[in-house]
Order: C-alpha cells, then sequence, then structure tokens
C-alpha cells in the first residue's frame, strides 16, 4: 500500500508541469535561465550600490537591506524554498561571472570549460564546510541587517570569492560545497518542496549509454552541479539549471508537483553533515528571533559588538546552542527512542535518520519567525523603492511613506498556525522514518514516542518564544 | 476494547499535561496600573511589562538618550518621547496575550530590533496553543498505535 503525506497525498502522486508545451518551451531554451539571471543581477546591481552608498547609515531606510533581508529572505522561505525547490540557485546572479568565465560566453555552449577545472577533493563533498561558513555568516548577523555596507561587504566576497574559486575548481563546486553561505540549508531545505527535477521515465535513462546529460553535447553543458540527472534521489543538490532539459536526447527530463516532504523519505545518502545542518537551522531561528525580536537589550548589545566581551559571548552561545546543545539534547531523545524500539539499530542510525523529522519543523520555524518580519517591516520596502539610495529621488511616489505595520495584532495566530501544522507535517515524516528505520511496526511506534515528544516540545517552545 | 483503553489513556494524559495550564488562566480583580517605560538605544527598561486582563494601564514613556517612539501590536496605540519630553499613553488591556512593543521613530541600526513585550494575562492563546500542540501529539500516539489491517 501507498504512504500517503499527511494521510491525504500518495507519496508518488507526480503532475508533470513540464508537460505543458509552452512551458517545456520556455524551459530549454538556452536564454533560460540566463534572462532571469539578468533581470536579477540588475536589481543586485542596485542593492550593491545602495549597500556601498548607505555605509553605515541605518538599515531600515537603505534598499540593499531591505532587498535582501526582508524582500529575499521572506521570498526565500516563505516562497521559493517550500513551493521550488532550489529556483534561486537557478536565478541567482552572484555566482553568475564565475560560469560565464568557466563558459567564455554567456548563452552559447562550451563544454570545454575554462579554468584549471581542479576536482573537489572526495571528503569535503558534503555539507560541513558550508555548515560552518553559514554559522560563521551568522555571527555578523548585527551588522549584516542593519549596516548597508556589510551586506556590500558579503555580496562582494560572494561575487569576487566565486570568481576566483570557479576559475580553480571546475563547475558549481562552489556554490555546492565552498562558498555560498544559503547553498547548505537551500539543499537541506528544498527536501520539504513540492516541486522536483527527475527524469520523466527511468528506463529510457536506462537504455540510454551515453549520457548526454553527464557528458554535455552541443545543445547543453553537462551538469554544472555534477550530479546525475538521470538518477536524481533528492533535491538537495539539484541547482536546477536546467541544463539537463537542453542535452537530453529523448526530452525525458520533468519538472514535477509533489506532496511536500517527500524526498524527507528517501533512505539513501543521509548523513551527520545533514543532520548538524538541520540543527544549526533550527538554533539559528530561535538566536535570530532572540536577536530581531525578543526583547533582550543585553542579547542586542552583544549582537552589535557594544563590547568586545560582549560580542564574543555571544558568539560563544551561539556556537555551543547550535552545534552541541541542540544536537546533545535531541540525542537524549534518540537514546530513549533506540531504548524504546530496538537496541539492534545503530545509535548514529537512528540518529541521523530521525534528524530529518528536524527539517520540516526547521523550515516551518523560519516561517514563522518570517512573519515577524513582513507585517511590521515590509512598509520600509515602499520608501526605499522610490528613494533606493537615500539621495531624496520619489520615483513611484511613495518616498515618504510613513512606518505602518500591519496586520501585528494576528501576526501571533498565523505564527501558531504554521508551527502547529509543522508539528503535524513533522509527526508524520518523523513516524514514516521510524518505520523505515526499526524492523517491525511495533518497534516503529515505541521508538517514535521519544522522537514526538521531542518535536511537540520543540514546537512548544517555538510557540512560547515567539507568541507568548 | 483495546482502541477504548488507548482513547482513556490519551485522554488521561493530556488531562495530566494540561491540567495545570487551567490554574494559570485564572484572571485577577482589574485594577488601576501607571508603568513607567525607559527607552535608551536598543531596548525599554523594563523589557516586559506585565497586566491583567481589564486593567486601566496608563504607560509613562520617557527617553534617556534620542527620540524613541512606543508602538503596541494589537492595541495600535503609540506615543513617542525625546530626552526630557515625556510621553504617555493610557488603554484598557482588554486584550490578552503576548503584544510587541516596537521603537516606531528611527533611531539607529538596531532600531527595528528595539523591542518589548506587553503581556496582558491570563494568556488564553498561549495555553489553547499548548493544548492543541500536546493533542497533535497524543493525537499522533494513538493514531500510529492502532493495529494495521492485516
Amino acid at each position: 500500500m501507498t504512504e500517503k503525506i499527511l494521510g491525504l497525498i500518495p507519496v508518488d502522486w507526480r503532475f508533470e508541469l513540464t508537460s505543458l508545451p509552452y512551458i517545456r518551451k520556455i524551459i530549454k531554451s538556452r536564454w533560460m535561465p540566463f534572462l532571469p539571471i539578468v533581470l536579477n543581477l540588475s536589481v543586485f546591481t542596485v542593492i550593491l550600490m545602495a549597500g556601498y552608498v548607505g555605509g553605515v547609515s541605518t538599515g531600515n531606510y537603505n534598499f540593499g537591506i531591505m532587498f535582501v533581508w526582508i524582500v529575499w529572505w521572506l521570498l526565500l522561505m516563505m516562497v521559493m524554498v517550500p513551493f521550488f525547490s532550489r529556483i534561486w540557485c537557478m536565478v541567482c546572479p552572484l555566482p553568475a561571472f564565475g560560469e560565464w568565465l568557466q563558459r567564455l560566453g554567456f548563452t552559447g555552449v562550451r563544454n570545454k570549460l575554462f579554468g584549471l577545472n581542479r576536482k573537489w577533493p572526495k571528503s569535503l563533498k558534503n555539507m560541513w564546510l558550508v555548515n560552518f561558513l553559514f554559522l560563521g555568516t551568522t555571527y555578523t548577523t548585527g551588522f549584516l541587517t542593519t549596516r548597508p555596507i556589510a551586506t556590500f561587504i558579503l555580496l562582494m566576497s560572494i561575487i569576487i570569492g566565486s570568481i576566483a574559486l570557479m576559475i580553480v575548481f571546475e563547475k558549481r563546486n562552489f556554490c555546492k560545497y565552498i562558498g555560498c553561505p544559503v547553498g547548505g540549508f537551500l539543499g537541506l531545505y528544498s527536501n520539504m518542496a513540492v516541486t522536483e527535477i527527475r527524469a520523466r521515465d527511468p528506463q529510457i535513462c536506462k537504455d540510454h549509454k551515453h549520457k548526454d546529460c553527464v557528458i554535455g553535447n552541443e545543445k547543453g553543458h553537462s551538469c554544472p552541479w555534477m550530479i546525475l540527472p538521470f538518477d536524481i534521489g533528492r533535491n538537495t543538490y539539484c541547482g536546477m539549471c536546467l541544463e539537463c532539459f537542453k542535452t537530453c536526447p529523448y526530452d525525458n527530463m520533468a519538472i514535477n508537483l509533489r506532496p511536500p516532504a517527500t524526498d524527507l523519505l528517501v533512505d539513501k545518502n543521509r548523513g551527520l553533515d545533514e543532520a548538524w545542518k538541520a540543527f544549526i537551522m533550527l538554533g539559528i531561528a530561535i538566536f535570530f528571533f532572540l536577536i530581531m525580536q525578543g526583547n533582550n537589550g543585553l542579547l542586542k548589545d552583544w549582537a552589535n559588538a557594544k563590547t568586545t566581551e560582549g560580542y564574543l559571548t555571544f558568539v560563544g552561545l551561539h556556537s555551543i546552542f547550535n552545534l552541541l546543545l541542540i544536537p546533545g539534547v535531541f540525542l537524549v531523545f534518540v537514546y530513549a527512542s533506540r531504548a524504546l524500539g530496538s537496541k539492534e539499530i545503530q545509535l548514529k542510525k537512528l540518529f541521523t535518520n530521525f534528524s530529518y523529522t528536524l527539517v520540516p519543523l526547521g523550515l516551518i520555524a523560519w516561517i514563522a519567525f518570517s512573519f515577524g518580519l513582513l507585517f511590521p517591516n515590509s512598509s520600509y520596502v515602499l520608501h526605499v523603492l522610490s528613494d533606493p539610495f537615500a539621495w531624496g529621488w520619489d520615483l513611484f511616489g511613495t518616498a515618504k511613506f510613513p512606518w505602518t505595520p500591519f496586520l501585528t495584532g494576528v501576526m501571533p495566530y498565523f505564527q501558531i498556525g504554521t508551527l502547529l501544522f509543522g508539528l503535524v507535517l513533522s509527526l508524520d515524516i518523523g513516524f514514516k522514518i521510524s518505520k523505515q528505520t526499526f524492523q517491525n511496526r511495533d518497534q516503529a511506534v515505541r521508538g517514535f514516542i521519544p522522537i514526538a515528544a521531542f518535536l511537540t516540545v520543540t514546537t512548544i517552545f517555538l510557540i512560547w518564544l515567539f507568541t507568548g | 476494547m483495546r482502541t477504548i483503553n488507548k482513547f482513556f489513556m490519551g485522554a488521561l494524559i493530556f488531562a495530566l499535561l494540561a491540567g495545570p495550564l487551567f490554574v494559570l488562566a485564572q484572571s485577577e480583580e482589574p485594577k488601576e496600573k501607571v508603568i513607567t517605560i525607559e527607552a535608551k538605544k536598543f531596548s525599554y527598561a523594563p523589557e516586559t511589562v506585565e497586566v491583567n486582563k481589564g486593567d486601566r494601564v496608563t504607560i509613562r514613556f520617557i527617553s534617556t538618550d534620542v527620540h524613541h517612539g512606543l508602538y503596541i501590536d494589537g492595541y495600535e496605540l503609540e506615543t513617542n518621547a525625546r530626552p526630557g519630553q515625556d510621553g504617555s499613553i493610557t488603554f484598557t488591556a482588554d486584550e490578552t496575550g503576548k503584544f510587541v512593543m516596537r521603537c516606531s521613530v528611527t533611531c539607529g541600526p538596531f532600531h527595528p530590533y528595539m523591542i518589548g513585550y506587553l503581556k496582558v494575562k491570563p494568556d488564553y492563546r498561549l495555553f489553547g496553543s499548548i493544548w492543541l500542540a500536546l493533542g497533535i501529539f497524543i493525537g499522533s500516539i494513538l493514531l500510529v498505535s492502532r493495529r494495521q489491517k492485516p
């Protein structure tokens, strides 16, 4: 019997979006995703200019700060990742210069890439590096989200770093393993997405020996993300660049609509690197809330580096909380799960498998957190649209639009509803993972109870933190 | 029979876990309260103001450094203060729950994060949410422990 997500949608249900001819035509064009990247690049040019011009001025009236940390961040967490997987990677302009340099062109196909084309070491082909990179970036959140110049420096570092590293390392190693702070969580959380890129008919790929999607041909590049497009098990490392649609001689690639979170049930390539990514993301959501929406002035002073000691305390607490405390508490519950379920299952396997239950909970926590940015702060966007460089412009007549929080009275209900939905979804995924991991259903039920308790306690904590 | 037993066991666990919240959910007699909130970059003192449902609350708002504002989510009330020039708000705390108080006058880099809380007790919304979460937990355990049809 086919499993159903939330008891409603069969796990293997799919609707092929690219069966619509005009969508397939657009996807197969070499102008995709070049045009959206160029469009995006023009917005990022304004963001960079505003960041540079804004310097250390207050961020809430700066185009760069507002568009990166309000508009982009909210779109990323609330729309792109849950609905369209890594669509951001498809249109991201930051590594575009490096990729165009590798290809020595914009839309043409040149499978012999410019540069040293070094392979990335096998031992580092995981999320550990980007885990630490993202955690390290969050140490500077007090500056990044409040000082325009800090956002400018971050974005320019990514652009320059990507050009330098993409000359040394082949293809998209930079995005996948090295230099993109958000690449890791986009990968992990895209497992939640209701869309995917997969082969239409696996048998066609099996019978086709030449594998144009892997080696490239005159119509398209070999997969820049160095995955096997004919065998994508999970969304994690598919950057949705669409090259496989162009190279496949059998037109056998598809973008499908599917139930949420199905990739979390793929019992293949799970690892501790992704487990820690899930812990870190949950922990950062909590810490970001405390800094940005909490009432503790001392913590804000620490994050704002009012004193060196305070800042170092913030970095230390932030690191211990994310890297040790959350995994440590989770381990206690996993230990109880093993004691109740079956001691024949390795603790590491149980720990790793169950850590994926934190993916729905974590993404939902970020969505609930994001409501706290959306409702009170989005009116600033109208101001910066009209006067992006604070030069006294009024392009759309909204430069004088006052700060106007909206729906803040009902915001807690949005947050509670979202968090409770996250609990239901993570419990559903949790039991399915439990059945995969333990040998029989009775063991799975018993082993599931402590994990369900952890998810419930965490949800109650988040509800209390955000709204209580 | 087993299903009925499990159901009663679930209800008992729910009652044990959720019961103490009933005690906390009792409201107190409304009173007149005058509270002084001091603002400085980028926090309020006290960080949290607690009142009871029905209290007539007057907030005296003072700033010790620059121009600050005080906007209360949900109640949609606002005042502002400069050093030596206080603000004030008077209202009846008829809505319960936690309400964010945020600075409404741009006062520096951390201005959007200058936040305090107004808590109007008892917080029915919080208790209701916790009951729902506990209900979901117990419901899920009951659901997965059903015997499967052969």
